[in-house]
């Protein structure tokens, strides 16, 4: 595709590859350190104009974890997904918030679902759990707790 | 004389707004510090209803998740039973017989009616006026017995299914409809006479908690909340999907009619607007509806391809993603829904700076907020 | 009301009191509970999907200030908690202070399925107080999801006869 080339040229290493058999919209895998720089040119290159992040979420793949962003531009009406892998253990990434502050609120669910950290981030709290929940439940390998404060669950 | 305020001991308050409210919209919890009525610091609290729906998606299999949609934005089951339907279909690549598609469209515009009359009526309920709630809620009862006539509910509808509908329309169900529209079309104006332009009602809402154009894309507003900061871009219409094509309306957009572009008011003139677009879309699609099958022919646990699909739809509270990875099975691998509701509360804290107490009633009511798509 | 005589009481001398005495006798307990039942004022409490039927019942076609229920927004206020919609566990401690804060006599009604026993949810979420009696005590429960507006108006006349039953003065039964 066209903006992964784009990308592959300016970038080098740091874009690894296309996912885009049976994927749509087609997603470019990137390192977790380039991540920050990627970003402000998807969103700043008059080509490329990206200034609508659709979606952030976490995935987790049974043997590491991933961050899948849905990219959209209102200009040029066209689409790219991002996606870094990251080891399961202690999983961190740069934080996206300062290039489309849509992504605070969904960088903070991330992160209470999956417990990935995102490095730089304005306010990085648990947002849908209580501040005192233990585990992180969208884990494929988390055990449901049997009480939570008395209450039987 | 007046006392030289230096010397006065001011402290900022703490203010609980808090799950049990009744202009939250639901159990939302906003901490507010304020300096006496002004609000320094807005800060939302969610997750009083999380459910954990994307788990239960991983543990139920496609057919099963659909009564969940419901139950995620349970003003507009309908269009969210479309949405999971259109994206487990984009997904498989399973084919959906015209028919079908015709109702899913007259279903979801009807809901977007019912939603934006709620959302009508619990914003003037919030502002003070009780009146407005009752005559939404009189026409709401219309539009909750045509659908009962469909599927037999009046809330939570499980009527899509993958591949269609679950059932076809019952005769009588088309005249009805026309009969619904006639008689609600004048109503809309009526509703205006009442109290859109009311002057108390448009001094609350005028130049509160403007929104730049820039600021809502930046900050992933979509639906109403987006249009009524000036940006034309409507899903059905930018990337359309089922049968809108073949459908001519109008995107409705703010205009900055009472105040600046991008105020509360705004966005409750565009949701008012979007009603009368919604009665225009219902009259073409009645006309064109053909005969046919409604639903095609998918087995009962049926495993799609393994493959990653982002499918996003208009819903009345903004766009409604369901990303689904399949691995092949029965269930799916992650399912993230996005809503517009989750991504709008984010900048609630930024624009809430500076304002009233009273104004953030107005900024919830403008946002038209619903906790399950919040907390999922 | 007034001029009849009441349930269980003798009926009201025509002499010298006369049709125009207005005097109505019966025992204390029925006329507390009677004034109690009648104006079964309600928490403005609603989590999830049944919020809009509680809504809606209280709305234009089924009317619930007839039976003399209106809204409060404050527990202080109100002394009927129809809790209504799923009950997570963050929100759970808040539904027993919001309980604990409604001034006696007080009664609870479960709408739906979700604050009976945890409902759809029950399976398979992993943050549902799996029915909100593991919290508060509840008078009646009203199935359904959501239930229909009829049958939250039925569960609300089953605690008016629950009310009219109750003895308040007397000794109590050991």
């Amino acid at each position: 595709m066209a903006i992964f080339e784009l990308l592959q040229g300016k970038f080098g290493d740091a874009v690894a590859e296309l996912q885009s058999e049976a994927v749509r919209p087609p997603f470019v895998v990137v390192s977790a350190a380039s991540l920050p720089e990627i970003a402000r040119f998807l969103r700043d290159d008059p080509a490329m104009k990206f200034d609508s992040l659709m979606c952030l979420s976490g995935v987790d793949c049974k043997d590491r974890f991933a961050v899948a962003y849905h990219l959209h531009s209102l200009a040029h009406r066209h689409y790219i997904g991002l996606k870094v892998f990251l080891p399961r253990e202690s999983p961190s990434l740069p934080s996206v918030d300062d290039v489309w502050p849509a992504a605070n609120f969904m960088e903070r669910e991330t992160f209470d679902l999956f417990g990935i950290v995102f490095e730089g981030s304005k306010d990085l709290r648990r947002i849908l759990l209580p501040e005192d929940w233990e585990g992180h439940p969208l884990r494929k390998d988390y055990k449901y707790p049997e009480s939570y404060h008395g209450v039987k669950l | 004389m007046t006392r030289p305020t230096e010397a006065l001991h001011t402290q900022e308050m703490l203010i609980n707004m808090g799950p049990q409210h009744p202009s939250t919209h639901g159990v939302l919890r906003v901490l507010l510090r304020t300096d006496g009525e002004v609000v320094v610091n807005a800060r939302p609290d969610i997750g009083y209803l999380h459910r954990g729906l994307e788990k239960i998606g991983e543990r139920v299999t496609y057919a099963q998740f659909m009564p969940f949609t419901d139950r995620l934005d349970y003003l507009a089951g309908m269009n969210c039973n479309c949405a999971w339907a259109w994206a487990v279909e984009k997904l498989a690549g399973i084919e959906v017989p015209e028919r079908a598609e015709y109702i899913r469209v007259i279903v979801s515009e009807l809901n977007r009616i019912s939603s934006h009359l709620i959302a009508f009526g619990s914003f003037t309920a919030d502002m003070g006026a009780f009146t407005p709630f009752l005559y939404s809620i009189r026409e709401r009862e219309v539009v909750n017995d045509l659908f009962e006539m469909v599927c037999g509910n009046r809330l939570t509808y499980n009527y899509a299914r993958v591949g269609g509908v679950s059932a076809d329309l019952p005769q009588g169900f088309l005249e009805k409809t026309k009969e619904f529209l006639d008689y609600f079309e004048p109503k809309i104006d009526e509703y205006n006479n009442l109290i859109s332009y009311n002057k108390i009602f448009v001094h609350r809402l005028a130049n509160v908690a403007v929104i730049s154009a820039k600021d809502a894309v930046g900050y992933g507003l979509t639906g109403p909340n987006l249009r009524g900061s000036g940006v034309k871009f409507d899903l059905r219409k930018d990337e359309p999907y089922s049968v809108y094509p073949k459908l001519e309306f109008d995107v409705c957009v703010g205009t900055g009619e009472r105040g600046v572009l991008g105020d509360c008011f705004d966005r409750y003139m565009v949701r008012i607007n979007e009603m009368r677009q919604s009665v225009r879309i219902l009259r073409q699609a009645v006309a064109q509806i053909p005969e046919g099958p409604v639903i095609a022919k998918v087995p009962r646990l049926f495993k799609p391809a393994a493959g990653e699909v982002y499918f996003r739809s208009e819903c009345p509270r903004g766009e409604t993603g369901f990303y689904i990875i399949s691995d092949g099975t029965t269930n799916p691998s992650r399912l993230k829904i996005r809503t517009g509701s989750f991504v709008t509360m984010n900048i609630f804290e930024t624009v809430t700076k500076g304002l009233m107490i009273a104004d953030i009633v107005a900024v919830i009511g403008s946002f038209d907020i619903i906790l399950p798509e919040i907390d999922r | 009301m007034s001029n009849e005589p009441a349930r269980g009481a003798a009926p009201a001398p025509s002499a010298p009191f006369g049709p125009e005495a207005h005097v109505m006798v019966g025992s204390a307990d029925m006329f507390v509970n009677w004034a109690r039942k009648s104006s079964l004022w309600y928490l403005l409490f609603a989590t999830a999907c049944c919020g809009i039927e509680l809504m809606q019942t209280g709305a234009s076609r089924y009317d619930l200030d007839r039976f003399g229920a209106v809204f409060r927004a404050s527990p202080r206020q109100s002394d009927l908690l129809i809790v209504a919609g799923t009950i997570t566990h963050k929100m759970a401690e808040r539904v027993k202070r919001l309980y604990d804060q409604m001034p006696e006599p007080k009664f609870v009604i479960s709408m739906g399925s979700c604050a009976n026993t945890g409902g759809p949810f029950y399976k398979d979420s992993y943050c549902v107080v799996k029915g909100v009696d593991l919290i508060v005590p509840v008078d009646v429960y009203v199935p359904g999801c959501p239930p229909r507006p009829e049958a939250l108006i039925d569960g609300i006349l089953q605690l008016q006869k629950i009310i009219e039953r109750k003895r308040n003065f007397g000794a109590k039964k050991a």
